[in-house]
């Protein structure tokens, strides 16, 4: 293992920023976060990497990260509109590619939710594809892998 | 909970719960009448366990649930298939976990024994202490009746209730109907979603026969779609109607063009599936096939409601487990062909994903709203669930069955009125 301070701490410093936004609702600042051909995905299956031909919990391009945002942000949604704070920890970053075009992490998160009282608590192995940018990156594919994604979640109204 | 009904009278009362119109919210939340709905419901019946193409080949299995006791869906080497208690012989393990698989065997984890794919009790490690104790051919995993429509894999504990064809009856035409958007290929299971909410069975139940929900619940979903796509999803002006198929069962039409997938394959490509159009020409698909595939992908205009457990609903099946009185485990199946081209399957499951799970865009609004129902349901010492809309404005289908309009409650009458049959029984 060669240690690559520098670059582990960019990614730290996006993927953390990543989160404050995504715990503080944030969402216009983080659609701005994506490349054009971005994918933010939540398989079902956590061993499952073919995520177009098969059934996943979400599977957003640009469209759909748009439409996921307005649908959360519009008043529209009883499920939405009573979704409380979430809180999440990313830790254990690892760098497992370091290219000049493409950096490829995989890191730990703990998501907190608050949801009609009751803490819900979601367990899950992530992993970026960051496009290296003028002053930092660009997300071309997030892979959210909850632990119990197998298992029967609790709906979700907020974004991983 | 409810301290209006006293548990120790619960046995005579559930069925005079449920009058024409009304049902008590008790039925909701007393503990005493969960445990016997798990009874003489789900034990005393057809349960959808499962579809043939989730255990395609010899040693495919999957795992499933009859109310709360598990069950395993197995194919053997001769490919037939077997419905089986998920419980040891021995001392009672589970032989078998995980969602599906592929198997040579069942092999206890605890001591060991070992069973065929069709229940038989093969092997088990060190026999001479059972010698003269036990013969192996009386302990095969117990075996449920099973029997099959279109596909959907049906189980019941009874041996003396009527065939799973006649349960079905009139909704027969619409499995039939339903199955037509494989778009020519046969239908398939392409993966699930699985989530919970903190509610009673029977109020998702009711969901599948509910289109007075949907513009109100699911608005955030509609705003989402084109136009066009949306003016469809408008349905509670239009032709729709909800059809008491008896047994329990019922179908709510809520967009009538889409009966038939088969029928009007001359219409023009909507926007939503032109991409989806283009890549299946530049797969070299004739422009018959594109358009048959077309109408296929936008799934069935209705839901049909099968009594106690699955609705075949629009473009998926809708799978529900009581797990508790309070507590419900629900299942969307994502559909599409079997063989057919991998564009097609593609758009059938984004589409799955657009509205279904945990994360559609549809889902998490209908939970809210259940969760709601279970906790509202206890406030008061005494209220009931109203499901009498469209009462004043019934009249007869064309295949003679009463019917209303597509936002009445009459498939939900239909499913209580079951219910209360099944809940009315003798104790055995
Ligand atoms: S419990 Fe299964 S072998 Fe003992
Ligand atoms: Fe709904």
């Amino acid at each position: 293992m060669t240690s690559n301070t520098e670059l582990l701490n960019k990614v730290a410093e996006f993927i953390w920023y990543e989160a404050d936004l995504l715990d503080h609702k944030e969402y216009q600042d983080w659609l701005g976060l994506w490349s054009a051909a971005g994918l933010y995905i939540v398989p079902t299956d956590i061993h499952e990497t073919d995520y177009l031909n098969t059934l996943n919990l979400a599977l957003d391009d640009a469209d759909m990260r748009r439409m996921r945002v307005a649908r959360l942000e519009s008043g529209e949604s009883v499920s939405a509109d009573a979704a409380g704070n979430t809180v999440r920890m990313v830790s254990r970053i690892r760098l497992l590619e370091a290219g000049e075009e493409l950096v490829i992490a995989r890191c730990a998160m703990t998501l907190n939710e608050l949801r009609h009282g009751k803490l819900i608590t979601y367990p899950a192995d992530m992993e970026y594809h960051l496009l290296p940018v003028e002053g930092g990156f660009r997300i071309e594919r997030k892979v959210v892998r909850l632990l119990h994604a197998e298992g029967f979640l609790r709906t979700v109204s907020f974004i991983f | 909970m409810s301290e209006l009904i006293k548990l120790h009278n619960v046995s005579l009362k559930a069925a005079d719960m449920v009058e024409e119109g009304r049902v008590h919210k008790a039925l909701y939340s007393d503990p005493a009448i969960f445990e016997q709905e798990l009874d003489k419901v789900f034990n005393h019946t057809w349960v959808f366990i499962g579809h043939e193409s989730e255990v395609p080949e010899a040693g495919s299995y999957k795992t499933a649930w009859v109310g709360r006791q598990p069950v395993i869906l197995s194919r053997d080497r001769k490919m037939n298939l077997h419905v089986l208690q998920n419980r040891c012989r021995h001392r009672g393990a589970t032989v078998c976990e995980g969602r599906k698989g592929k198997t040579k065997s069942f092999t206890c984890p605890y001591h060991g024994w070992g069973y065929a794919l069709d229940g038989e009790l093969r092997a088990l490690p060190k026999p001479e202490e059972y010698e003269g104790v036990l013969d192996k051919a009386e302990l095969p995993l117990m075996r449920l009746r099973h029997e099959s429509y279109r596909g959907m894999v049906f189980a019941t504990f009874r041996d003396d209730i009527e065939p799973l064809e006649s349960f079905l009856g009139g909704a027969k035409k619409w499995i039939d109907l339903f199955m037509k958007q494989g778009g020519g290929y046969p239908v398939k299971v392409l993966g699930e979603h699985r989530f919970n909410f903190p509610g009673n069975w029977k109020i998702q139940l009711e969901n599948t026969t509910d289109a007075y929900h949907f513009p109100i619940i699911h608005k955030s979903f509609v705003s989402s779609l084109d136009d066009a796509t949306a003016d469809i999803f408008d349905f509670l002006h239009g032709d729709g109607f909800v059809e008491d198929l008896g047994n329990g069962h019922s179908v709510m039409v809520m967009i009538p063009e889409l009966i038939d997938l088969e029928a009007d394959l001359d219409q023009p490509i909507p926007e939503r599936f032109s991409e989806l159009a283009v890549a299946l020409r530049e797969e070299g698909r004739s422009e018959e096939e594109v358009k048959r595939l077309v109408r296929a992908a936008h799934g069935t205009g209705f839901n049909l409601n099968l009594f106690p457990n699955v609705s075949c609903s629009m473009a998926f099946f809708r799978v529900l487990r009581p797990v508790s009185v309070n507590e419900t485990e629900i299942q969307h199946v994502a559909l599409g062909g079997e063989g057919a081209p991998l564009p097609f399957n593609r758009k059938r499951m984004r589409l799955h994903e657009h509205f279904q799970g945990p994360m559609g865009f549809g889902t998490p609004d209908d939970g809210e709203a259940w969760e709601r129902v279970q906790k509202g349901s206890l406030a008061g010492t005494d209220g009931w669930i109203l499901v009498n809309r469209g009462m004043g404005k019934l009249r007869q289908s064309a295949d003679g069955n009463v019917a209303g309009a597509v936002c009445s409650e009459t498939g939900m009458r239909g499913a209580y009125r079951q219910y209360k049959k099944m809940m009315a029984a003798a104790e055995e």
